[in-house]
């Protein structure tokens, strides 16, 4: 297989954005990332786009022509890919197979996300379909519902409190502070977290990302095709995918997301690193209770001390392992589809150096992690100076 | 969800019939037309379950979906029934302080939402606590 | 042939709303309310229980007493005046829950709160003819009074299930006989479309269910060659507790024959419920070889009236599901407000 690199990247700002629509989004990030890239957009292959429930949202599907069309890609080759929040970080893993394969040298991995053209209780019942429909939606479980009984179990049997759990919101709003693209540019006490109303106990509204547009482009390209980037370029060293069963119910322990250990290992051993060589990850906190677990399956932290490991202040900016220095999907914002381009879009920069306030202190590996609903999918990139 | 989609599931719904694979012996539920473990090589056949179970984990939803609005707030748990699956349902008449991990409970016939005021009504199991 | 009640099962829901709060909400004396009909309390079925899921659990806990494969039931009536539909038979949810096999007859029935008795005498006649070996009778019903009407102090939610099959000393009773009195009297009704009932007031005491209650229980005595004290227990329709204890008065039964089958008390009325959760409660307690007379009420109007003995069965049914006292007994308060939510009187936006 070729050597991968990503040599442009783009993203909008994320939260309510009531004056773009999807395509608006879309071309923003892409113009922005090829811009960044050095490239021009005749170079370009193929476009893979992540974006989970533009049926639901808007009432569009055939993104991929629809977007090919609007970023004036036609005829490329287009893709959309879904898997539900991870349809991003899928995207970008088709992208690189495509390169690395010598199928295409120049291929854009785009996200996006409209999510506010429609209410509250129409989003919630949209993000319920990453779950089991037939058997855990239609029985009135919500998404915050799913990750809550993921919670309650792992406080069941680590003993991990509340408190360890709003910590986690409170170093990512720390984060997201220092973040010109987040949704959420202030810091939250302890206190605030800790009182705010609950969704479905014990989550509460500020353990929970939000509702968020947005889009995010990367280019990625082959070794030759790297000599034209405007800026050094970033390596592809590791990517993992796997996934697990649709329900939570039928998980084999349901506080492990096995398909994040299965696809870490994979990433891992393809970059022939192990977890003490990653400088700074970025991981998929759609609830904080997701962080905890995600720093403890991708072993960073052994299973029951990813609470502790959060108080102890060992997931900080320039700790022992900067975990989601871009503020993460709790403060950045998290337009499904998007998050796990723009995860990879944060990587990029740190490794560049470009992430001003928020930079991590030489870094050289970063890594990228992204899971669909409750776990069904997980895909986690490793990427390198 | 559209009335073929509601009805194929009926049986499996009101009288909790799962599947068992008489290969490896294990139990499913929802019912599967393949055995995850033994794959090609299962043999997968009904099975009714007795409905008691035991709480492995369970929330409060306060902010319901759309249909559930009048619900809130509900207990929802998974259930890890005597026969071997775990299932996802609400836990009725109690109070939520009451749901405890590993409280046994008992699978009970409710409405579990309706399409309207003119729509159809769906019923399903939920799950009591045992006195 | 003689047939006979293979099975009973009872289900009442959890919620308790207490006359008096009801009584405080609408500026009337509580103990007065308490005092005039009798009814201290009443269930109220939740959110997710209706009809259906009542008949439903009482018609499993039957089927546990009777201890015969669902799939043997030929026939399944279910009487209520609150189906969840108008039109689509509750009866085909109930044999879906059950696990009753697809060779049966099933029709909803309605006629006020004897529509469950109803359904016993049709399953008497198909088992007694021979055309099926057992059939299922079902009353029940999350009745609604109009707010600040007087029934919303008693309608109620509950019901009760019989699996009726051949006469057999394993079976819980049998079914001595049964007689009917019907005529065209309008005390009480609902139009298609309303939401609550309207009564006639006063109207629906004397010419309507006392004449019936009063009448069909003398042609039962006259046709069985009865009298009140050949009974150790006898059952009516409750509308509150007032009407059925004047109405055993007037016959000649005495208050130790009626107050076990006195459920109304303490959970209202249930409309198509009501005698034949009276009767399970009386089930509870009846001993083999006493002989039972149930009378129900329907407005507009008629009464059927059973003359019932109990088989050495009970012994060994009685408690393969659970008493009725218990299930009276298992309850849970609710205020007037959460009342109000659980019985839908709040106007939703749709």
């Amino acid at each position: 297989m070729r050597k991968v690199a990503i040599i442009g990247v783009g993203m909008t700002d994320f939260g309510e954005l009531w004056e773009k629509s999807l395509r608006d989004l879309t071309v923003q990030a892409g113009l922005e990332a090829i811009r960044d890239s050095g490239l021009r957009g005749e170079e370009i292959d193929a476009l893979y786009a992540g974006c989970m429930s533009s049926g639901i949202f808007i009432q569009q599907e055939h993104i991929a022509s629809l977007l090919a069309d609007y970023c004036g890609l036609v005829p490329k080759s287009a893709t959309r890919v879904e898997g539900a929040c991870a349809s991003g970080g899928i995207a970008l893993r088709q992208a690189i197979m495509a390169v690395a394969s010598g199928m295409h040298d120049v291929v854009v991995a785009g996200g996006v996300e409209k999510m506010t053209d429609i209410l509250t209780e129409q989003t919630t019942m949209a993000l319920a379909c990453a779950a089991d429909r037939e058997w855990e939606a239609f029985q009135g479980v919500t998404f915050p519902g799913l990750y809550a009984m993921m919670a309650r179990r792992h406080m069941h049997e680590y003993g991990t409190t509340e408190e360890q759990l709003s910590l986690v919101a409170v170093k990512n709003h720390e984060n997201g502070a220092k973040n010109p693209h987040a949704q959420y540019r202030r810091p939250v006490t302890l206190e605030q977290v800790m009182n705010s109303s609950l969704i479905a106990d014990p989550i509460r509204l500020l353990h929970c990302s939000p509702i968020s547009d947005g889009a995010a482009a990367v280019v990625v390209c082959s070794k030759e095709k790297a000599k034209q980037a405007r800026s050094e370029p970033v390596w592809v060293i590791g990517s993992g995918q796997a996934s697990d069963t649709i329900a939570l119910h039928d998980r084999k322990a349901i506080t492990t997301m096995n398909a994040t250990v299965v696809a870490a290992r994979e990433a891992l051993r393809m970059a022939g690193i192990t977890q003490k060589d990653v400088d700074l990850v970025e991981v998929h906190d759609c609830f904080t209770i997701a962080e905890i677990l995600a720093i403890e399956d991708l072993g960073f932290f052994e299973k029951g001390k990813g609470g502790p490991a959060t108080q102890e202040g060992l997931t900080a900016l320039n700790s022992q392992i900067s975990v989601n220095p871009s503020g993460g999907l709790k403060s950045k914002g998290h337009p499904v589809g998007a998050t796990g381009i723009a995860q990879v879009v944060e990587v990029v920069q740190q490794l560049r150096g470009q992430a001003g306030a928020r930079q991590v202190k030489d870094a050289e590996i970063g890594m990228a992690h992204n899971v669909g609903g409750s776990g069904g999918t997980c895909v986690t990139h490793i990427l390198s100076r | 969800m559209g009335v073929p989609r509601f009805w194929r599931e009926i049986r499996y719904r009101y009288q909790l019939i799962g599947t068992k694979c008489s290969n490896c012996d294990s139990t499913f539920f929802p019912p599967r037309l393949i055995c995850p473990n033994c794959r090609g090589a299962g043999k997968v056949e009904e099975a009714k379950l007795s409905g008691g179970g035991e709480v492995v984990t369970y929330t409060v939803v306060r902010v319901p979906p759309e249909g559930f609005e009048k619900q809130a707030p509900y207990v929802v748990g998974i259930v890890k029934l005597d026969e071997g699956p775990s299932i996802t349902s609400q836990i009725v008449d109690c109070e939520p302080e009451d749901v405890n991990i590993g409280s046994r409970v008992r699978a009970v016939f409710r409405k579990i939402d309706e399409e309207g005021p003119a729509g159809a009504i769906h019923y399903g199991y939920k799950f009591a606590l045992e006195q | 042939m003689k047939v006979g009640i293979t099975g009973h099962g009872a289900y009442v829901p959890r919620y308790r709303i207490k006359s008096r709060d009801i009584a405080i909400m609408w500026g009337q004396d509580p103990s007065a309310v308490e005092g005039g009909l009798g009814v201290i309390e009443k269930a109220v079925p939740g959110l997710d229980e209706d009809t259906i899921t009542i008949s439903v659990e009482a018609a499993r806990y039957a089927l546990k007493r009777a201890g015969i494969p669902p799939g043997e039931i030929g026939a399944l009536y279910i009487g209520s005046e609150s189906h969840p539909y108008a039109v689509k038979p509750s009866g085909t949810v109930v044999a879906a829950a059950i696990g009753a096999g697809a060779r049966m007859t099933v029709a909803d029935y309605e006629f006020a709160c004897k529509a469950g008795t109803a359904g016993i005498q049709t399953s008497m006649g198909l088992v007694g003819s021979g055309s099926i070996k057992y059939g299922m009778a079902i009353g029940a019903d999350t009745a609604q009074g109009a707010p600040g009407d007087a029934l919303e102090y008693s309608a109620a939610g509950g019901g009760a299930a019989f699996v009726i099959g051949p006469d057999d000393e394993n079976n819980v009773a049998r079914i001595e006989h049964t007689v009917s009195m019907t005529t065209d009297t309008p005390d009480f009704w609902r139009r298609d479309g309303q939401p609550y009932p309207r009564h006639g007031g006063r109207f629906t005491g004397e010419p309507a269910y006392f004449k019936h209650v009063v009448e069909t229980t003398k042609m039962m005595m006259g046709e069985t060659g009865t009298k009140p004290s050949d009974f150790a227990y006898a059952v009516f329709h409750m509308p509150n507790k007032k009407f059925p204890e004047r109405a055993a008065k007037t016959l000649g039964f005495e208050s130790k024959q009626v107050e076990p089958g006195l459920v109304v008390e303490r959970i209202g009325n249930t409309y198509s419920g009501s005698s034949l959760l009276g009767l399970c409660s009386v089930f509870d307690i009846a001993k083999p070889g006493d002989r039972i007379i149930l009378t129900s009420y329907g407005s507009g109007a008629g009464a059927d009236s059973f003359a019932l003995t109990v088989q050495p069965g009970i012994e060994k049914k009685r408690r393969l599901a659970p008493l009725t006292r218990d299930l009276i007994n298992r309850k849970k308060y609710i205020d007037y407000a959460t009342y109000v939510k659980y019985r839908q009187k709040l106007v939703f936006a749709e």
